[in-house]
């Protein structure tokens, strides 16, 4: 019974890869506590990506923010947002999703930058340059980039 | 009365030394053993509506190394530019033969108090005017020369010159009368989210100060220290270009230095600092 499930829930992934396409930051469904029940790509994220993008500064730079001890080989973790250790011991992956992808759906007025939206800035730049740019703006991070840092998040248990 | 009120509050310090790291620090601002600085105090009436209860100045919040830079003149690299702003002001440029000290003869004596009290109302020009707009006012109406970058060097320097005769004294920016509709306008612009990232000034300096990003100590951003000499940059900076860095930093369009929204937002930081010494030229990282 078990098994059946699983090879049917890979078969269902294997549907969605077949079409490939990404939500776009404009379709995606948040439920009503912020949630996002469905990976973004219909793809497993990959948590080693993941803790690269969380960590380096030209990508999600997330520890400028957050301190997360399995990712103490780079320096300088901030204080501005909770500490992620134990994060996966707190929180569905649904709702991890939902935070990584645009938080103040969780949380309305965190400081907390949405990494999957590209419209509905005040005075939006084209990146640092300080220069005025069209919406939509590039995302912060890819569909995929974010699945992988769910991926990675979801690892940090201490249970 | 008084000295047992400071000799409690020494007390206090001693007996607490482990405050955490990233805290600001309770050090004492001396500068050349003589200028007393008052570098935390209570914030002025007008903050109310916000959490903070004590203003402090950002040199709090920079390391041992770094405050120390500002407490000798001879450390300050700031005050090189001090120098070079007096030499500018002895300079005679422009078609009406005139130069800063032909009308204002020594700073020492006629720009004292002067950057305490700015951004304000001028009622002739009727408009609110920055030390930077009144220089270049002087230099375009009275000097007949042209007028400096707004972030220049020559105004940074000049800047410096005017900020350092009023050391020591508090700031103390008018924020009632014809200057209020500016100021409102600061801050809503101070609460503003802007850019891709959106964050607000308040983001960072009002609900984050004392915390790290990453490497940097936030700060309450204050401006009492302008202009400021920067070790990262190693240059003498305009607030108007350090607020110009910060609003790039949220992947915003920025507003241009000299600007009236950078106008208002000057005048509204300013007045935050309201009760904090003039500073300028300050020392930071």
């Amino acid at each position: 019974m078990k098994l059946s499930t699983t090879i049917l829930a890979a078969a269902v992934i294997a549907a969605g890869t077949a079409k490939a396409e990404p939500v776009a930051p404009g379709e995606v469904q948040f439920g009503d506590y912020g949630g996002i029940a469905e990976s973004l790509t219909g793809k497993a994220g990959d948590p080693e990506n993941g803790a690269k993008v969380m960590k380096t500064k030209s990508i999600g730079n997330c520890i400028s923010c957050h301190k997360v001890t399995a990712l103490s080989d780079a320096p300088f973790h901030g204080e501005v947002g909770p500490s992620l250790d134990g994060v996966a011991d707190r929180w569905e992956e649904a709702q991890v999703r939902g935070i990584v992808t645009n938080a103040k759906m969780t949380f309305p007025g965190t400081i907390m930058p949405a990494y999957y939206k590209t419209e509905g800035f005040t005075r939006p730049g084209k990146a640092f340059t300080g220069k005025a740019a069209e919406e939509p703006l590039p995302p912060l991070l890819t569909a995929q980039q974010i699945e992988d840092v769910v991926a990675f998040l979801m690892t940090l248990s201490e249970e | 009365m008084r000295m047992q009120a400071k000799a409690a509050i020494a007390a206090a310090l001693i007996a607490a030394p482990g405050l955490a790291s990233a805290d600001p620090d309770d050090d004492t601002l001396i500068v050349n053993g003589e200028i007393e600085m008052t570098t935390k105090t209570s914030a002025p009436e007008h903050m109310s509506d916000t959490y903070i209860d004590t203003i402090m100045s950002g040199w709090h919040f920079r390391s041992d190394e770094t405050q120390a830079l500002q407490m000798d003149d001879f450390d300050n690299s700031g005050m090189i530019f001090v120098d070079t702003g007096r030499a500018q002001w002895e300079q005679v440029e422009g078609s009406e033969g005139n130069s800063c000290a032909s009308c204002h003869e020594d700073p020492a004596d006629s720009m004292k108090g002067v950057r305490a009290t700015y951004p304000k109302w001028d009622p002739e020009a009727e408009e609110v005017q920055t030390v930077a707009m009144q220089i270049n006012d002087c230099r375009t109406e009275n000097m007949g020369a042209e007028p400096y970058g707004y972030t220049s060097t020559e105004m940074a320097n000049m800047e410096a010159l005017i900020a350092v005769q009023s050391r020591g004294m508090p700031v103390d920016v008018k924020i009632d009368g014809p200057a209020r509709e500016m100021w409102e306008k600061g801050k809503d612009l101070y609460y503003t989210r802007t850019g891709q990232l959106e964050l607000s000034c308040a983001n960072c300096h009002e609900d984050n100060y004392g915390n790290m990003i990453r490497a940097d100590h936030l700060s309450q951003g204050q401006i009492n220290g302008f202009p400021t000499y920067r070790l990262k940059n190693a240059k003498l900076n305009t607030v108007h270009a350090r607020f110009k860095g910060c609003v790039r930093d949220t992947r915003a369009e920025t507003y241009k230095p000299g600007s009236d929204a950078f106008v208002a937002l000057e005048l509204y930081v300013a007045s935050r600092g309201n009760g904090l010494s003039v500073e300028g030229p300050s020392v930071r990282n």
